[in-house]
């Protein structure tokens, strides 16, 4: 290729770069709001159902900790804590947790704790079980995650914190054990991470995020 | 130009099926087509990006020289992806969650490449466009037919409304995929008459 060609093939690829830049520019413009209130919306629906029947009136997705790993919680990424208010009262904590041990990768739950120490409500995030076996943790298939509203550690005892093959008192799910044992297990620790450090959880400013 | 362009949507559409018969693309169509939604889904978004990028490319063809093409094809299918991803967040959040990352992996789709250099690259810009919607209406036609017959056998649902318990959980499973493209693929040799090679 001669000194000006490549000159003009360079010119070209730029102009075309340019072309796409705005495209793109011009999109992100006219979507990001949009895109921004769709993930809040997202998040407050998903908090939903570990809140129902709390009396609050603190913006939940506001009062947010993000706990970076090495954490005590289950799992090794950030653990998110939700803080809920009424008034300077705390009412309770949502946690997203992940739990390491299911069939097939990371399981991402929600866990809800009322300020007293029993659970509101527990929902599954993520997942990546195996559909017809695994899957049966999720809300919309079985009322499997509503057995555990109510409970608390001391009820039943911790060693009760476990599905009924294990000598537990909670549901198993046939034929997928696995992944009901690894819930249970990141709900009771969570449960008792809880107990033990209650009063910084809620003492703690909301984390600042940079991104 | 009326024929052309019925010839041109029917060679997508069936004869040369960029699933079918190309066999391009196989990634996305495997993974994603456990239900009828997402297989809409990205059928739709793989339609919208190969007509536009078929579009774009005709119409730069001519400035466009050998050396430089596919750095261009790949800058012209990665921003159309991105506008297509950006929307689809915007306005169509639940489906963007349940495609996940494969709305980001259209750009890998070889059969987008393929057509801007096979067809875009030489064809006046209505005839590109007729093709990009041809070949992406094909593309999309499979998706929706193995979703519904996933979904359908698999989960025992249609379009989300479940009649039934459970299904024949192979189907959903990645094997299932392979085995229900494989009858697609073969109920159209069938269907055209052609003996089996
Ligand atoms: C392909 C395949 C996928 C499986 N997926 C899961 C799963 O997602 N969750 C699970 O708990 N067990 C799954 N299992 C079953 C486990 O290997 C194990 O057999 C089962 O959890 C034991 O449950 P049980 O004690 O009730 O018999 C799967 C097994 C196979 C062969």
């Amino acid at each position: 290729m001669s000194g000006q060609g490549i000159v003009r093939t360079g010119l070209t690829l730029a102009a075309i770069a340019a072309i796409c830049t705005s495209l793109v520019a011009a999109t992100y413009q006219a979507t990001h709001e949009r895109i921004a209130a769709n993930e809040k919306a997202l998040l407050e629906q998903s908090l939903e159902p570990a809140l129902s029947g709390l009396f609050y009136d603190s913006g939940v997705s506001e009062s947010r900790l993000v706990l970076r790993p090495p954490h005590a919680l289950p799992g090794n990424d950030p653990a998110l804590i939700y803080r809920v208010f009424a008034g300077s009262e705390p009412v309770a904590a949502l946690f997203a947790v992940t739990a390491r041990d299911g069939f097939s990768g990371p399981i991402r739950v929600l866990v809800g704790v009322e300020f007293d120490g029993s659970v509101t409500g527990i929902r599954i995030l993520q997942h990546r079980e195996t559909p017809g076996l695994g899957d049966r943790i999720e809300s919309t298939r079985t009322d499997w995650v509503f057995q555990f509203e109510g409970r608390s550690i001391g009820d039943p005892a911790l060693t009760g914190w476990a599905i009924r093959g294990d000598g537990g008192e909670f549901d198993q799910l046939t034929g997928a054990s696995v992944t009901p044992r690894a819930v249970i297990k990141a709900i009771r620790d969570t449960l008792l991470y809880f107990d033990a450090n209650r009063d910084a959880i809620f003492a703690a400013p909301a984390t600042v995020e940079d991104d | 130009m009326s024929g052309d362009w019925t010839e041109r949507l029917t060679t997508g559409l069936w004869k040369d099926n960029p699933g079918l018969v190309q066999l391009l693309g196989l990634c996305p169509l495997l993974a994603v087509t456990s239900t009828f939604v997402n297989g809409v889904g990205l059928g739709i978004a793989t339609l919208l990006v190969l007509t536009f990028s078929n579009a774009l490319v005709s119409a730069t063809r001519r400035w466009i020289r050998q050396e430089i093409r596919i750095p261009i094809y790949v800058l012209i299918i990665a921003s159309l992806v991105t506008c297509v991803e950006l929307i689809f967040k915007a306005w169509f959040p639940t489906l963007d969650r349940s495609l996940g990352i494969f709305i980001p992996l259209i750009v890998t789709n070889c059969a987008i490449v393929a057509r801007a250099e096979i067809f875009a690259s030489r064809n006046p810009v209505g005839a590109s466009i007729a093709d990009g919607l041809g070949m992406g209406a094909g593309f999309a036609a499979l998706l929706m037919a193995l979703g519904a017959f996933r979904e359908l056998i698999g989960h025992a649902s249609i379009a989300g409304f479940s009649f039934a318990d459970s299904g024949f959980l192979l189907v959903i499973l990645p094997p299932g995929a392979f085995l229900a493209l494989a009858l697609a693929v073969a109920l159209k040799n069938r269907i055209d008459g052609r003996p089996g090679r």
